[in-house]
């Protein structure tokens, strides 16, 4: 067996080192090939997906900060800006998920501080296969147990998320992270290398093998079955050490120590002290002996492409160096000089350089097993390459086409089935408690009752409503709306409408609250871009967003791209996941909830028709062919902005999204909320669980009726009383009957009962 | 004279500025005692408030209790200073031995946040001096390890001298005896899991843990009956 080529085990192709051997005239060093190789990977390079993504909008006057940097940025008034950034933790989470999802954490929030933001708040979007299954189950109960132990731990409260079960995720689970912090300002910094002679300190942990390659190997291609094999390329958080970063970090920025932070994420130092060299057109000569390391024998390749956590990159003036160490210490965080900013534009590694040139610093003691450096080590460099070509990774238009089986699958209506089935007039109530039930649709209570969501004193309303509400204290009065939201089903019959539709349910969520939307974030989790299909999802959906985005006046002001998704030999079904911002200019009082208000009218405000593609009760039948809800955009615009008014009014008693389920299910989770009963006329079983786009249900005292009926026909938008609230029987005409008790139980109880099940390791 | 209370903060410690916060809004004065003070610079009080202290390794309040600032406190309870832990803090009293008993995991082997329904069963501690006995407040808990545990004759002991402060309505995690709160013999000294600085603003859902949090102004600058 002749052995693979070193470039080929890095994950690099031969157009790819080609390209290397023309950029720098000769053939690359090992290290500089490894370098390069993480890079130039997919998951840092976005290099089969830049191409689209620059058809997003992503301008607005109230965007500080737009996608490229750190995380998004925007002013929120006030003097108050947040910083908001989305990312995915898949494969580490298919692999290990405790640890997959608890980095993920922690990734994200190094993200948000080094913009010096504090972070204040977390929502995770999760993705799993079937909850019947046994491995699911373990996948599942690891990844909350991670963000419960690293969030909580590290001091950010997690106020919401979602939670999505899917067959198509059953060997390849999405741990989408979402952060947000809050910053003066004044206070805000983008990580910038400048001034010749200052100095790139590694603060925080030391440098392990763990992660190694986690960015080419681990996230950037095929990935088949979760591989045991992998497991040594996740790495393992600590929490408590990032939370003494956090404080570090930000009070090294609000005296002024710090030129700017940057954090050390995926290719490491690698990444980090060139990317924030590179983006002023400095150079940067790194030292891998004032890296201190936590095992014997590690090599500058291993130094260089370390993952390990915890870590992050201050750049500091000389002057400074000093107070910069003496803060580090009163936090016990490890901080030592590892880089100098040069002007030569390259990005050089040595081995003992910086003892023999007398670089303000120490080596750091070598780690048991080690012998001490020798002092006159090798002045040539190991690695000497122009530094923006490590950033500058190849640009890939791959090959994109609509899958074969797309117009057939889209012409097989769901409805046609379900219509034989259910007649009009057919009782129905047992298809309502088995959607109830369905953990899709079922109480969450299991998940958030595990993360803190109220620390910091700023969250309003918490986890398990549409949308989650933070009041800023910073600011006078105002209060911040957040979704996060994914639509993959429809996304998988029809990518283009499935993006618009997410992002409408984000900002109509928003909209429940209050708000009026002001960014969105996007995570998007993809299966294989070497598959023509895959990048054809990928354009439709980047084209949906920007569509709807563009119609709404979002700004996407962040993103993140996860490739390779792919589960028992299938690419998952495209999943855009969403998160968007919303404004509320002066919060009083708690925003209206979700419950009915015995002797309530029951109105909904949008059209019902019989949309059944892609829908849960479709796909609880096997029928998963069709076409999504129509998303009219600037039907959705005009409603957004009647309900927002509507509840900053405090017109309704209470409001609650129509989605998963329907109008059938919303009703009943108003029903619960309340602890009330309804009887309504919805019609028969298509137009109860149709997820027509949209739609608004609202709680009314009897004499806010009329105003709000005046109101929607005014703004253009349908609206219908369909009945009362009122007993303990949740009732819909010649639909279902069923008692508020056996309702609730099973909405309530469905995820609790799955997971006492034997947990399979 | 405004009260003025010292909020210990540990590495790892999270939720001090929550505390300060309500301390202010209710008209007292507050400031950080971080870990390595050997002296309290004469503040009324002291919270040591919730979070992860030292990561919580090894084992909740393992570690913090060795920090210099423990040992400061500790003079100051035993001078009758009042002395209050919430949550983290409270297992951190408890292993510094300022108050008997342990906090083990909960019944359900899982992290709580959630809202808890408590009783008020004294109103003769640092904690209740301004609550009313058999009050019920709402007041979130946040925590894995809450489970208060104690051998036979520290329970007896503590229900003999009326040295529980606080109980669950319903227990969430599995309480001895439905332990929410405790207080020491001399009564300066009170520890509990459940986070009264969260319950502050009607905003966030309830204001029942003002009424502990003004009993700890309250008891400023009052040395309670000494330890017996």
């Amino acid at each position: 067996m002749t052995a693979e080529p070193l470039h080929r085990a890095l994950g690099m192709t031969d157009d790819e080192l080609e390209a290397v051997v023309d950029e720098l005239g000769r053939e690359p060093t090992h290290l500089e090939l490894a370098m390069y190789s993480v890079m130039w990977s997919e998951h840092c390079s976005y290099k089969s997906s830049r191409s689209h993504l620059k058809r997003l909008p992503t301008e607005a006057p109230w965007v500080l900060v737009g996608p490229g940097e750190g995380a998004g940025v925007i002013d929120v008034g006030d003097g108050i800006a947040v910083a908001v950034r989305i990312e995915s933790h898949n494969h580490p989470s298919a692999v290990e998920p405790y640890q997959g999802a608890a980095t993920g954490v922690g990734g994200i929030i190094r993200d948000i501080f080094s913009m010096g933001a504090r972070p204040i708040a977390l929502m995770d979007p999760l993705r799993f296969g079937s909850l019947d299954d046994a491995r699911t189950r373990y996948l599942f109960e690891g990844v909350v147990s991670g963000i419960s132990g690293y969030g909580n731990a590290v001091g950010v409260p997690t106020i919401g998320g979602e939670a999505v079960f899917d067959e198509c995720y059953h060997d390849n689970p999405l741990v989408n992270v979402f952060c947000l912090g809050v910053l003066p300002h004044e206070r805000l910094v983008l990580a910038r290398a400048e001034g010749v002679g200052n100095l790139a300190v590694l603060l925080g942990a030391s440098t392990g093998r763990d992660g190694i390659g986690g960015a080419s190997v681990l996230a950037s291609a095929g990935f088949a079955d979760a591989d045991e094999s992998k497991r040594p390329s996740v790495q393992v958080g600590d929490p408590f050490e990032e939370k003494k970063l956090i404080e570090a970090c930000l009070e090294l920025l609000d005296a002024d120590l710090a030129i700017g932070v940057q954090d050390l994420g995926a290719a490491g130092l690698s990444c980090a002290a060139s990317e924030t060299a590179a983006k002023t057109g400095a150079g940067m000569d790194v030292d891998v002996a004032r890296v201190a390391k936590r095992e014997p024998g590690m090599t500058p390749v291993e130094v260089l492409t370390s993952e390990s956590q915890e870590r992050m990159l201050a750049i500091v003036t000389p002057d400074n160096l000093e107070a910069v160490l003496a803060l580090c210490e009163r936090w016990e965080v490890r901080a030592t000089v590892v880089g100098r900013v040069t002007d030569n534009a390259r990005f050089r590694v040595y081995d003992g350089l910086f003892d023999a040139l007398g670089v303000p610093g120490v080596n750091p003691a070598p780690p048991h097993g080690d012998a001490a450096q020798d002092a006159s080590s090798d002045r040539e460099p190991l690695a000497d390459v122009p530094i923006e070509s490590l950033g500058d990774g190849p640009l890939y238009h791959r090959p994109l086409a609509p899958p074969n089986d797309l117009h057939d699958k889209q012409s097989d209506d769901p409805a046609r089935e379900l219509a034989a089935r259910f007649s009009d007039g057919a009782d129905c109530t047992v298809e309502l408690l088995a959607l109830l039930s369905s953990p899709n649709v079922a109480d969450k209570t299991w998940i958030s009752r595990q993360y803190d969501h109220q620390l910091f004193l700023n969250t309003v309303v918490g986890p398990g409503r549409d949308a989650s509400v933070l009041r800023l204290q910073e600011t006078a009065g105002r209060a911040l709306a957040l979704a996060v939201d994914g639509k993959a089903r429809f996304c998988a019959l029809d990518p283009r409408t499935g993006a618009r539709l997410a992002v409408l349910e984000a900002a109509r969520n928003v909209a429940c609250s209050g708000a009026r939307p002001l960014a969105l974030v996007n995570c998007l989790n993809f299966g294989n871009p070497e598959h023509t299909e895959v990048m054809w999802q990928f354009s439709e959906v980047i084209d949906g967003m920007a569509e709807a985005c563009t119609a709404l006046g979002l700004p996407v002001i962040g993103g993140n791209v996860s490739f390779y998704n792919e589960s028992r030999g299938a690419d998952i079904d495209p999943t855009p996941v969403v998160g968007v911002i919303g404004l509320i200019d002066n919060l009083k009082t708690r925003p209206v909830g979700t419950a009915l208000t015995s002797g309530d009218r029951i109105v909904v405000l949008g059209e019902t028709r019989s949309e059944l593609g892609g829908s849960e009760w479709a796909t609880m039948h096997g029928l998963r062919n069709g076409v999504p809800p129509i998303a009219d955009l600037d039907t959705a615009r005009r409603l957004h902005e009647l309900v927002a008014a509507l509840v900053v009014e405090g017109v309704p008693s209470g409001i609650h999204d129509c989605a998963d389920g329907g109008l059938a299910v919303t009703l009943c989770e108003m029903a619960i909320a309340g602890e009330i009963g309804f009887q309504v006329n919805i019609g028969g079983a298509l137009s109860c669980f149709s997820e027509s786009a949209s739609r608004v249900v609202l709680s009314l005292a009897p004499d806010r009726e009329q105003v709000v009926l005046d109101r929607a026909a005014d703004a253009g938008v349908p609206a219908s009383v369909i009945g009362k609230a009122d007993g303990t029987r949740l009732t819909a005409e010649e639909a279902f009957d069923v008692s508020l008790t056996d309702a609730t139980t099973a909405w309530r109880d469905a995820i609790p009962s799955l997971m006492a099940a034997v947990v399979a390791h | 004279m405004t009260s003025r209370v010292g909020v210990v903060q540990f590495p790892g410690t999270n939720c001090e500025l929550d505390v300060i916060q309500v301390v202010e809004q209710l008209g007292g004065t507050a400031e950080i005692l971080f870990h390595l003070e050997s002296a309290l610079g004469g503040v009324d009080a002291v919270v040591v408030p919730g979070g992860f202290a030292h990561g919580d390794y090894l084992r909740t309040g393992a570690i913090a209790r060795f920090s210099p600032v423990m040992d400061a406190v500790a003079r100051h309870a035993a001078e009758g200073g009042p002395v209050v832990g919430i949550c983290n803090g409270f297992q951190v009293l408890c292993e510094a031995g300022l108050l008997p008993g342990a906090l083990q995991k909960n019944a359900g082997l899982k992290f709580l946040c959630e809202d808890a329904v408590l009783r008020v069963e004294t109103t003769d501690s640092a904690l209740t001096n301004m609550a009313t006995v058999g009050q019920h407040l709402n007041i979130p808990i946040n925590h894995f390890e809450g489970n208060y545990v104690c051998d036979p004759n520290v329970l007896a002991r503590l229900r003999a001298e009326d040295q529980v402060v606080l109980r669950y309505v319903d227990n969430p995690n599995g309480s001895l005896d439905n332990i929410a709160g405790i207080c020491n013999a001399g009564r300066n000294v009170v520890g509990l899991m459940p986070h009264p600085e969260r319950a502050s603003d009607a905003l966030l859902g309830s204001e029942d843990g003002l009424v502990l949090m003004q009993s700890i102004l309250a008891a400023c600058g009052q040395v309670m009956s000494m330890p017996r």
